[in-house]
């Protein structure tokens, strides 16, 4: 298993042919108490850098993109009772949904957890 | 300055500290501080406040399966009861005629009381809007002079009056837009929206059946204009700039940006809800505008946030007027004013309508009071209104910058509203914190966490409003807050302490709202 991360704060991890997507501590932090999730359907057809899911918190709303082109295979159906697991858990328990993986190549333009550290401490 | 407000030492709900510790009250009153249960929580369904007649009872009823089943249970008071309640919940509310209100990017400014006068004259107050024209001539003339001065005051060609807000105003500007591309047989998709514009701007292109994209801000804090020419071309129906924009300042570039998307086919759609800080001074007309709403309840003193309705006329260049919605008033040589609808439409030439935006002309109310601020201004009055309200956002910007992180300080004069950052704030402190500190200080906090582009954003629009002695006690509350934001002073964590009631749980409140009221015994 391989987790990238996006320049828009979305972490992936690649498991085979399947690939969990959610956002980063980072990014929740930055945005503060999150109050609502909207996930994507299951089956819903994503292009690369297509917004893919809703984040809603006490300050702002902010679109999820989708960090590589795919299929929707999951929603995480527990975000919509519990919002707060995207603040306790961001890179865990409170993914946002899973894709299929459409062109491997994609996660070439990704960075590794130490690219992002960097690109995070940068800003 | 530096001078407590009240240097007698009288001070409003003074004696009890915050955690009531200090001489409680059996009521749980503080002297005029009164504590105030819910309307439902007074009143009992047993109780009727007014003296009806007997109610039969054996009435035939035509509700069939629609008949209530159980009592309505709404709480029975008498007349001065349901006085003191709202009076009393009032005293809780905080407003422009109580105080400093910096709410930035909302311009909430004194209204005039002659204002108020002019709108009860029964002429313009008690009409109905289908009644004969020849009755109404009064109202209709104001909608007509008012629709010239807005039009004049803009540069612009014709006017939309009737949209109800901003965004509906912006939804009118985008209708008109799609209107003249399909009229020439041209389906753009795209409308592209800079992020330093309002976050209305992408939503009203997205309900148009526009998809939208952003386009970047420059290190200063304005619209990249390369960035933008780079991105036009044959399908893009329009930019919509808001000018001046969010981070409180003029695009310089709007005319060149104009006579590109002109060139490129598309229309220039410019959020006028800042237009407070340029009326008199810059008609958008001359910068290639083509249409552009006006906040009456901001720019012309109307009231609102919660003191009255919106109201958003849409000024046209010639390209769009003749998309324009109906109804609109026209005046004719012989001093008549018409409404022009559907059915006398072609007898003004006005074919291409895309429709109309409301069933009726808009907001009366607000018509007479904007033009009411307008004649008692004068040209030369709206232009120190402007010139004031920019002068007020300047003083606290330069007071302040040394204070707070001004994140565009070096991009030269802002024009009415001041933007801050929570840079430099301790660990843990953020512009919430600052913003229920300065509750607590008797100021409506300013606008907080917009716009996005500026970390834990504040935005400060003090208007035209605020005499320099009200300015300075804002001033000397908010170094005294950002001082204490820096230093990490834990009481800033939990403020207010002094409102009628301490922080609330917003993360909760938005998580799990409950909107409706249910008596105790069934939650």
């Amino acid at each position: 298993m391989a987790r990238y991360f996006t320049e828009e704060h979305e972490w992936i991890e690649v498991d085979g042919e399947a690939a969990t997507i959610g956002i980063t501590d980072y990014a929740q932090e930055q945005l503060g108490d999150v109050v609502f999730v909207e996930v994507p359907q299951t089956g819903t057809a994503l292009e690369k850098g297509a917004e893919a899911a809703v984040v809603e918190s006490v300050k702002a709303a902010s679109d999820v993109y989708a960090p590589i082109s795919g299929e929707v295979l999951e929603g995480n159906g527990a975000l919509e009772a519990d919002p707060e697991l995207v603040n306790s858990s961001p890179e865990d328990e409170g993914w946002f949904f899973k894709m299929t993986v459409a062109d491997k190549s994609e996660l070439e333009g990704l960075m590794d957890a130490a690219a992002y550290k960097a690109f995070c401490d940068g800003l | 300055m530096n001078k407590p407000i009240n240097q007698s030492g009288w001070k409003p709900g003074t004696p009890v500290a915050s955690d009531g510790s200090a001489h409680p009250t059996v009521t749980g009153n503080k002297a005029l501080m009164l504590e105030e249960p819910l309307i439902f929580e007074s009143g009992g369904a047993d109780i009727c406040g007014v003296d009806l007649p007997e109610t039969p009872t054996d009435l035939p009823s035509r509700l069939g399966a629609f008949a209530r089943k159980d009592a309505i249970g709404l709480p029975g008071l008498s007349e001065p009861q349901t006085v003191r309640h709202y009076t009393r919940l009032s005293r809780q509310n905080y407003g422009i005629d109580l105080g400093f209100f910096p709410l930035g990017s909302c311009t909430m400014k004194h209204n005039p009381r002659l204002n108020e006068k002019v709108a009860r004259m029964p002429g313009f107050a008690d009409v109905h809007p289908m009644q004969p024209t020849d009755t109404v001539q009064g109202a209709l003339g104001v909608m007509n002079e008012l629709a010239h001065w807005l039009i004049t005051l803009t540069g612009m060609h014709g006017v939309a009056m009737s949209p109800k807000a901003g965004a509906h105003g912006e939804l009118c500007g985008i209708l008109c837009i799609r209107a003249a591309l399909e009229a020439r047989g041209d389906a753009r998709k795209v409308v592209l929206v800079p992020e330093s514009a309002h976050g209305t701007n992408p939503a009203t292109a997205a309900f148009a059946g526009y998809s939208t994209e952003d386009i970047p801000a420059t290190a200063e804090g304005r619209v990249d204009l390369e960035a933008l020419k780079a991105r036009l071309g044959p399908d893009v129906a329009a930019v919509m700039i808001t000018n001046p924009n969010t981070c409180g300042l003029f695009e310089r570039d709007l005319k060149e940006i104009s006579d590109a998307v002109h060139a490129a086919g598309g229309f220039v759609y410019c959020d006028g809800a800042n237009f407070n800080a340029i009326m008199g001074r810059v008609k958008p007309g001359d910068l290639g505008v083509d249409a552009m709403h006006i906040n009456l309840h901001k720019t012309f003193s109307t009231p609102h946030g919660g003191g009255g309705p919106g109201s958003g006329p849409v000024v046209l260049s010639e390209a769009l007027s003749p998309f324009g919605p109906l109804p609109f008033t026209a005046k004719t040589a012989d001093g008549y004013v018409h409404l022009v609808e559907e059915e006398n439409a072609q007898e003004y030439d006005h074919v291409q309508a895309f429709g109309r935006m409301t069933a009726f002309h808009g907001q009366m109310g607000m018509f007479t009071r904007a033009l009411t601020y307008i004649l008692s201004h004068g040209a030369d009055g709206l232009r120190q209104a402007a010139g004031d309200a920019v002068l007020n956002a300047n003083y606290i910007l330069r007071q302040l910058e040394s204070d707070l992180d001004a994140p565009f300080a070096a991009s030269g004069p802002c024009m009415h509203e001041a933007l801050f950052s929570d840079a430099g704030f301790a660990e843990g402190f953020s512009t919430l914190d600052l913003a229920k500190g300065l509750i607590d200080e008797g100021f409506h906090p300013m606008t907080v966490y917009f716009p996005l582009v500026v970390h834990g954003a504040m935005l400060v629009e003090p208007t035209e409003t605020e005499a320099k002695s009200g300015i300075d006690q804002f001033i000397m509350a908010m170094r005294s807050l950002a001082e204490r934001a820096k230093a990490g002073d834990a009481a800033l964590k939990s403020a207010p302490h002094h409102a009628p009631r301490a922080r609330l749980d917003e993360a909760q409140a938005a998580r799990n709202p409950r909107l409706t009221w249910s008596a105790p015994d069934e939650t």
